[in-house]
């Protein structure tokens, strides 16, 4: 295990990461710059977060996006379970194969397709757009994500529990709430963070669906940086960068650990 | 109780008053092609510590399923004291069950799982607490009410199983191969500890088993089934000793199976045959509990504790064959003795090993009698 890296692994390593993370990483690191013009080194400062702090339209923004996010997330986190709970427990009822088509498919639809497709949607149905219909389609987009997280969850869970549940006289819907849920509920949490972060940093679906009175913060950056690159707006997607990162990681401890407990309850449930 | 010494004999099936706790009538069950349950009749009675027993896949899981009500049969009807549960789901049947995998709650601890069930039908704060005290007292768990089910062990995690299953003092306990996850030692500790338990609850058990033994050591009667069917229900005693099939005999414990000719024993007593199975052999004689044709091809089962091996033939007994012995199976206790016949028929004889390995009598390449008497086996005809 203690094999020292030949020079191969160690330069396509680097090579590696270098692409993936210099680009965030000069970003963070002239969101410090003193300076007004971006690329030009001018000592150590905090004041474009200071700045940014006060500048309303970003702050709007970012509370749009935030509202967005939460209830996105939250709905397609309910849509998405249930869905799951459907495909993985309902056995073959007729549809099923199209049901499910239906729900991946927005994983390999581009973002441009979905987005427009939403926005004649909308329009056909008179739907004025702002806030509400962003959420639509985000909710749209993320509930296929939570949907996969959750039914890979249900495929390794023992039925017998929810048997032994009915067994013992509880209704499908308590079985639900004190024996499924419990269990799965490190995979439905991971799902919700994940929904989270494809919403917070979604521009394509968003620009479409948006209307004039709510404009989320990648929406808000990208108008911006068309006008120039300011350093107010590197402290602000270092910002994001950090919810993003934090969301992400946050996901992964979540189902790693429910991984591990999974481990558990099989080695328990194992015949000996 | 006032009787100086009770005989108690519990028999109800032998009662033709006694009213079965479950009935299953005409009951069948198909997964689209496949008969999983081949039009079956059942009568279990109160009290009774019944096992299904059989191979893999011969329907025995199925037939309980369907008593816990996760599965509806095709065709027939079962009642569970006196009520058709055809439209009664799992959560409404005063059935409950014991799960092959334990299925206990993992994110429960050992006293919340066997509460789950009590809180579910409503009971008092008190009435759970007093009833799981007594569940975790019957199943010696006390220390362990606040673990959850994955720090306990494997013979802990059964007896919290059991002991959820009995917590709301169901009419009838399901238990789908109980003892399956145990092993050998602990299991045959548990075996009679289940005993112990049915006898102190009075619950009615229904076992699932494909391990004979299991099924002849805890049960009050033992069913048989086969693909779908249900060969033979009986007493352990009975199923042991009077097989109803080739099937039967074959499938609890040892036995040599003797295929041949009967013919009527007129010189013998009341039903006595004689089966001529190999030229040049003497017949086995042998006694028939139902009539047997002249002529007839039968089946003889006897099993091997109930032959002898000699130097000699024994006077004593009818029956009497000459041949060598090809092969021993010593298993400390006793020995298995497989001698070939002239007519190359191989029997199987047990032999109790009474004295020390050294001073045995017999061994490989040794000339022996075997003796049985007339009624040793049985005559079977399927």
């Amino acid at each position: 295990m203690n094999k020292r890296l030949s020079w191969f692994n160690v330069t396509s390593l680097s090579l590696g990461f270098a692409f993936l993370y210099l680009p965030m990483l000069i970003l963070i690191f002239y969101s410090f710059n003193a300076s007004k013009l971006v690329t030009v080194w001018a000592g150590f400062s905090t004041k474009w977060y200071v700045a940014l702090m006060h500048d309303q339209p970003f702050l709007d923004a970012a509370w749009v996006t935030l509202k967005v996010a939460v209830s996105s997330s939250t709905l397609a986190t309910v849509l998405g379970t249930m869905a799951a709970i459907t495909l993985v427990r309902a056995g073959r009822f007729p549809g099923r194969t199209l049901f499910s088509g239906m729900i991946y498919a927005p994983l390999v639809m581009p973002d441009v397709i979905t987005g427009l497709s939403l926005l004649l949607l909308f329009i056909a149905i008179g739907l004025d757009r702002g806030i509400f219909t962003i959420m639509l389609a985000h909710t749209t987009f993320s509930m296929c994500y939570v949907s996969v997280v959750v039914s890979s969850r249900l495929l390794t869970f023992d039925r017998s529990l929810e048997e032994a549940s009915m067994d013992l006289g509880a209704s499908s819907f308590t079985t639900f709430r004190l024996v499924t849920l419990p269990i799965i509920l490190p995979a439905v949490v991971s799902g919700w963070l994940l929904a989270f972060t494809l919403s917070l940093d979604d521009l394509v679906i968003a620009s479409f669906t948006t209307g004039p009175s709510s404009t989320t913060l990648p929406i808000k950056i990208f108008s911006a940086v068309r006008l120039g690159v300011s350093p107010e707006i590197n402290a602000l997607s270092t910002l994001m960068i950090t919810v993003v990162a934090v969301g992400v990681v946050g996901a992964s401890l979540v189902s790693k650990r429910a991984i591990l407990k999974q481990q558990r309850e099989e080695q328990e449930g194992e015949r000996v | 109780m006032a009787q100086a010494k009770p005989q108690i004999v519990f028999d109800p099936w032998n009662d033709p008053k006694a009213k079965p706790l479950i009935q299953c009538r005409s009951i069948t069950k198909r997964f689209g092609d496949f008969t999983a349950i081949d039009n079956i009749d059942l009568n279990i009675y109160e009290k009774e510590f019944f096992a299904l027993l059989g191979p893999s896949g011969c329907g025995k899981t199925t037939l309980m399923r369907m008593l816990a009500g996760f599965e509806t049969p095709t065709e027939g009807k079962i009642t569970i004291d006196g009520q058709d549960v055809a439209q009664v789901p799992p959560n409404k049947r005063a059935v409950n069950m014991m799960f092959q995998s334990y299925a206990l709650f993992p994110h429960l601890s050992v006293w919340e799982n066997i509460a789950f069930g009590l809180k579910r039908e409503g009971a008092s704060k008190e009435r759970i607490e007093e009833r799981v005290a007594e569940m975790l007292r019957l199943t010696r768990l006390e220390k362990f009410a606040r673990r959850k089910p994955h720090q306990i062990s494997g013979g802990q995690r059964q007896r919290v199983a059991l002991a959820r299953s009995l917590a709301k003092a169901p009419k009838l306990l399901l238990l789908d191969e109980p003892l399956g996850a145990l092993d050998k030692k602990l299991r045959q500790d548990t075996q009679f500890e289940l005993m112990d338990i049915q006898e102190r609850t009075g619950t009615t058990f229904v076992i699932v088993t494909h391990d004979q033994e299991e099924a002849m050591t805890v049960a009050s009667r033992v069913a048989v089934m086969n693909a779908g069917v249900i060969m033979q229900i009986a007493t352990p005693a009975d199923i042991y000793e009077q097989p109803n099939s080739v099937y039967v005999a074959d499938f609890i414990g040892d036995v040599n199976i003797i295929e041949g000719n009967a013919s009527v024993d007129k010189s013998g007593p009341e039903g006595a045959v004689s089966i001529a199975y190999a030229e040049g052999q003497d017949p086995v004689h042998a006694v028939a509990t139902t009539p047997v044709t002249e002529g007839a091809r039968v089946f003889y089962a006897i099993r091997p504790e109930k032959i002898t091996v000699s130097h000699k033939p024994d006077p004593d007994r009818a029956n009497h064959a000459f041949g060598k012995i090809i092969d021993i199976a010593y298993l400390g206790n006793i020995s298995t003795y497989r001698v070939e016949l002239a007519s190359g028929k191989v029997i199987s004889a047990t032999m109790t090993n009474a004295r020390r390995l050294e001073r045995r009598a017999f061994t490989w390449e040794d000339e022996v009698w075997l003796s049985w008497t007339r009624t040793a086996g049985i005559v079977l005809t399927n």
